[in-house]
């Protein structure tokens, strides 16, 4: 992927955040995501705010024009609550953000926390109205009697305001904590996904949503699998997935039945039981799902691999990479700092021909399914002069350390990438270290 | 392969070597069963998943008590911030003052600065 001709050579765009080390928990990034044209680049984080940003394009008919990113919204879209009831806290952190096809002149985004989904309206407002016959300039009342002629107030403009507000409180649907928020291609409503259950909304109606999935046993007791993530396909809007800590994929049709409790297609890699040990289950518990743009696919992302699935075929993926083999051997260490909980999520480019996800050491890599080749970057103020080009990274399992190499045990495994984001068209990614934000474009753009 | 077994130690350690040279997931779990002989055989079980559905843990809130510790707090001058916020221990009863909030007034995220 470093080769000249064709191929992508990442660069360093830009990184927002803090530099220092001492990181406060509230500004650990829990979520990136990028609207449907690419303009818009949305984060959230552990303290429950959202920061926009809005792509400011320089001349576009430069061959190397630099997008730039900067701050175009920034709210708190969830505080701190607790249930009372159970005695237990409900996190401000951010979960998801995903954005609304845009419709009018506003921008809308639906965040979640655990337990609540909000829709929030994003509007800018570059005019004010001048010259009220009934009040001064600074709002207070005017005497009427002191009125001697009447004016028409006009519009004047005034510099740019960005407002956020938040237009539908959609809660008390979820018993366990939301993993997931999609929006259907109906572009009117929209699942929401915890734990054991998937609640279907509409965008409109806050006092009512549909339960369409519910994996929860009648004892407990008998509970061996949870609900990780679930995706609506991007054409049919009666299709959606759903996946399992046991790394189970279930693809159901809600034309079929109110209760998709039964799936339409069930996806599972059929395991070799000899190879069955303590970590099985748990690494292949799946931590993200994405269907590809075009619809045919659908990307998996489990502790140690990235699968691609294609939707006719049930019995295994069609495409296996191995996104750091090298922790195979390092499972007893990582089980016992629970960073073998870790939960990485996966992202396509915009033609689905490359897929990207995060590492340890603030590592990230991509896959070219097309040239079939694969790099791994990395993610640092290091390699953050402007335009640099990012080299390929690589990881000693053992034995002999090259030159440039690192050693899987000098790897710094609270430097975690969990969210990334790929650019709907262009060749440019976000990618989220704990509190940083780094943006990469291609250099040949 | 056989998972548990109660061999002696010896054959314990052939087994790992084994295990070693067919699978490094094996080895690993060899690692730490050694090191946690109270592990479960199933680590998908039930109790597991039931850990995880809780996240946070409970943190019991006795609306009684806090009640009538508001009502004490009444009488006496309430309290400028407080100097630390100090673990809330089975020996104080919250009072609002105490309780870790976050600031009130939005302190906005480094990534906007």
């Amino acid at each position: 992927m470093a080769a000249p001709g064709g191929d992508m050579q990442w660069c360093f765009s830009q990184v927002k955040g803090a530099i220092d080390d001492d990181v406060a928990e509230a500004d650990i990034i829990s979520t990136v995501e990028f609207n449907h044209t690419g303009e818009l680049l949305a984060t959230g984080d552990k303290g429950g705010r959202v920061v926009i940003f809005q792509q400011e394009i320089e001349n576009k008919s430069l061959p190397q024009f630099r997008s730039e990113y900067n701050v175009y919204s920034t709210f708190q879209s969830h505080e701190p609550e607790f249930d009372y009831l159970k005695s237990l806290e409900i996190e401000e952190k951010i979960n998801k953000i995903r954005w609304l096809p845009q419709k009018n002149a506003a921008q809308f985004l639906l965040s979640t926390n655990d337990k609540t989904i909000k829709l929030w309206k994003i509007s800018e407002r570059d005019k004010r109205p001048d010259g009220y016959n009934l009040k001064e300039d600074d709002g207070r009342y005017k005497d009427p009697n002191s009125i001697t002629s009447l004016r028409v107030p006009v519009l004047i403009p005034m510099d740019l305001m960005v407002e956020a507000s938040p237009r539908r409180v959609f809660a008390n649907a979820h018993t366990y904590h939301i993993n997931s928020v999609s929006v259907n291609s109906d572009h009117e409503t929209y699942l929401s996904a915890d734990d054991l259950r998937v609640n279907l909304w509409h965008l409109e109606i806050t006092d009512r949503s549909f339960n369409i999935v519910d994996i929860k046993p009648a004892n407990m007791e008998e509970l061996t699998e949870v609900i990780t993530a679930a995706e609506f396909h991007p054409h049919q809007c009666n299709t959606f997935v759903y996946s399992s800590s046991k790394g189970i994929i279930r693809l159901c049709d809600m034309r079929e039945s109110a209760l998709c409790d039964r799936h339409t297609k069930l996806f599972e890699e059929p395991e070799d039981p000899s190879n069955r040990s303590f970590f099985s289950e748990i690494i292949s518990s799946i931590s993200d799902v994405k269907f590809s743009h075009s619809g045919r696919y659908m990307m998996t992302r489990d502790y140690l691999s990235v699968k691609i699935w294609d939707l006719n075929m049930e019995n295994r993926p069609v495409e296996t990479y191995q996104v750091h083999e090298y922790l195979r051997s390092k499972l007893c260490s990582l089980y016992e700092n629970d960073c073998i909980f870790d939960k990485f999520e996966c992202c396509w480019n915009g033609n689905d021909s490359v897929v990207m996800t995060g590492s340890y050491n603030n590592f990230f890599r991509m896959f070219d399914r097309s040239q079939r080749r694969d790099v791994m970057l990395e993610a640092s103020r290091e390699n953050s002069k402007p335009m640099q080009v990012l080299k390929p990274r690589k990881v000693c399992a053992g034995g002999k350390r090259k030159k440039d190499e690192i050693s899987v045990d000098s790897l710094d495994f609270n430097k975690k990438i969990l969210h990334t984001a790929w650019h709907p068209q262009d060749n440019i990614i976000a990618v989220a270290t704990t509190n940083n934000l780094y943006i990469f474009q291609d250099k040949v753009n | 392969m056989s998972e548990e077994n109660d061999e002696t130690k010896a054959s314990d350690e052939q087994q790992e070597m084994e295990e070693t040279v067919i699978s490094p997931e094996k080895s690993e779990e060899a690692k730490l069963k050694a090191r946690y002989p109270n592990l479960g055989a199933k680590p998908g079980g039930s109790d597991f998943l039931r850990k995880r559905l809780q996240k946070g843990g409970q943190k019991y809130f006795d609306s009684g008590d806090y009640n009538m510790a508001k009502a004490k707090m009444k009488n006496k001058q309430l309290p400028s911030a407080p100097a630390e916020k100090t673990e809330i221990t089975g020996g104080h009863i919250p009072t609002p003052q105490d309780l870790p909030h976050r600031k009130t007034s939005m302190v906005t995220s480094k990534l906007a600065g």
